[in-house]
């Protein structure tokens, strides 16, 4: 039984009557709760209060964090000495692959000038730490340890090393909220990397599965497939690894086939994440608007090219090539929509 | 500042406390069913310190779990504040129940808690639908008889 102490509330002239409390606090969460969901008013009030939670997440925290530094330091020397020798091996096959990939990647801007392509790949990443703090047992959102002062903004990407593993939902000032794709309230638009085929990738609630649930059943998807994000959205960009198809059923009474496929990310095992910042497409495309000029195949040709057509003031080459397009100022940017979410 | 004996410093700590627990990482299997402690203190003080636990103090313990936890901001504090109203309503009464019946009253203050929260998540369109969600009710009933215990004595004591 609770202790009787002699305090109980008084009978009359103490404070406003209960009712009243209750309808006013009442009418302001409501209306908070219609501001926060239908507009972004409280962004800033909301990233604030954020700011003040900061040291309970530090209190939650410092086990953890003293927990790894301990084990980081007391470590023994042959398993320091294995994970060096595992690390430089892993090195030395990266260093080899990426051998390859300045060669592709002047061969992709320059194939996709060519088609005109609107498509940007690549773009600024940051390595964001996942906090050990307990969000929601039954959503998947995870909290990040980079906020609005690191330039963290809503519906940011984010990605591991193996794949796309969410969006930001919520941004505060020193940390964020992410949402995995297996949330069972988030869809990603994906494409079959071998054919095309584009769909929408929804979560399960399951960090293992997601399921595609407007494939017909004469669509062509096998078990095993790779899904690349398509980028329609205009949240993710196009051509990174989501998932790959898991499992296909058929049954031709129906109008959809059943497809399930599981996210290459490694949702439950990740402690770090990238966060994305993707070229913006309109810097891409200005190449892209004058096809078969040579200058569209340099590497970084965004803001040269679009910087130089402007003024012709080189006498040579460049007021002639001006003559030929027409001038910068008229000229429609092809495709230069971005994709609305 | 003080409510009888009960000081305004005893309320904040513990309070701190529940809501450090609130987003503290346990482990898969409990992690469902981590009882709404700071909730529980909510009730508790409102029956033993009315004057310092009021509406507005649970309003604001349930805006701390929003910004913590939460989707949008305002649902649990809407939560907290319809428990809060109808503790404070019945205050005399409970107060005096048998602990057996007090924990029975509770358990239903719990559902009724998890229930506005899960009639709110589905009108902003995220519900959460798993059996699991009422967890919280059966395990906060169930810490509800301890807690009373321990902040007993430790009122008692320190008088």
């Amino acid at each position: 039984m609770v202790t009787l102490s002699s305090d109980s509330r008084n009978i009359i002239g103490r404070g406003p009557p209960l009712g009243a409390g209750l309808f006013f606090l009442g009418l302001v969460s409501v209306g908070i709760m219609m501001l926060d969901q239908r507009s972004n008013y409280l962004d800033t009030v909301r990233q604030w209060l954020g700011a003040a939670a900061a040291p309970v997440y530090a209190v939650v925290q410092t086990p953890g964090q003293a927990w790894e530094w301990l084990t980081g330091s007391f470590a023994d020397r042959t398993r320091l000495r294995t994970e060096n020798a595992e690390l430089s091996e892993q090195l030395r096959e990266a260093r080899v692959k990426l051998l390859q990939f300045d060669s592709l990647r002047e061969e992709n801007v320059r194939l996709r000038a060519v088609r005109e392509a609107s498509a940007g790949v690549g773009g600024r990443t940051m390595i964001a730490e996942i906090m050990r703090v307990d969000v929601d047992p039954f959503r998947h959102r995870v909290r990040i340890n980079k906020g609005s002062d690191d330039g963290v903004f809503k519906n940011q990407p984010v990605l591991d090393a193996f794949g796309i593993v969410g969006q930001v939902v919520q941004v505060d000032k020193y940390s964020s909220t992410i949402i995995l794709i297996s949330d069972s309230g988030h869809a990603i638009p994906v494409q079959v990397n071998r054919n095309g085929i584009r769909s929408i990738a929804v979560g399960a609630g399951d960090l293992g599965k997601l399921s595609l649930p407007y494939l017909t059943v004469e669509s062509d998807v096998k078990t095993g497939d790779l899904l690349v994000s398509s980028g329609l959205d205009g949240i993710f960009p196009a051509g990174y690894p989501v998932a790959t198809v898991s499992k296909v059923e058929r049954n031709p009474a129906d109008t959809f086939a059943l497809v399930e496929a599981k996210p290459l990310a490694q949702l439950d095992r990740d402690r770090e994440v990238l966060l994305l910042w993707a070229d913006p497409p309109s810097q891409v495309e200005a190449p892209a608007a004058k096809p078969a000029k040579p200058a569209a195949t340099e590497s970084k040709p965004a803001a040269e090219t679009s910087s130089a057509t402007p003024a012709p003031a080189t006498p040579s080459a460049a007021p002639r090539e001006a003559a030929e397009t027409p001038p910068p100022g008229t000229q429609p940017l092809p495709q230069s929509q971005p994709p609305q979410d | 500042m003080s409510d009888g004996r009960i000081s305004r410093a005893r309320v904040t700590f513990t309070v701190i406390l529940a809501i450090i627990f609130a987003v503290l990482p346990l482990p898969e299997p409990i992690d469902a069913a981590r009882p709404d402690l700071l909730l529980l203190l909510v009730i508790y003080w409102s029956l033993s310190a009315p004057r310092i636990a009021g509406l507005l103090f649970a309003w604001f313990c349930g805006l701390a779990i929003d910004v913590l936890k939460g989707i949008i901001l305002g649902q649990h504090a809407l939560a907290f504040l319809v428990v809060a109203y109808f503790t404070h309503k019945f205050q005399l009464r409970i107060r005096i129940f048998p602990l057996s019946q007090q924990t029975l009253t509770v358990f239903a203050f719990l559902f009724l808690y998890q229930f506005i929260l899960w009639w709110l998540d589905g009108i902003i369109g995220q519900a959460v639908t798993t059996w699991m969600r009422w967890l919280p009710v059966i395990s906060g009933a169930i810490l509800w008889p301890i807690l009373v215990a321990g902040l007993d004595t430790w009122n008692r004591r320190n008088r």
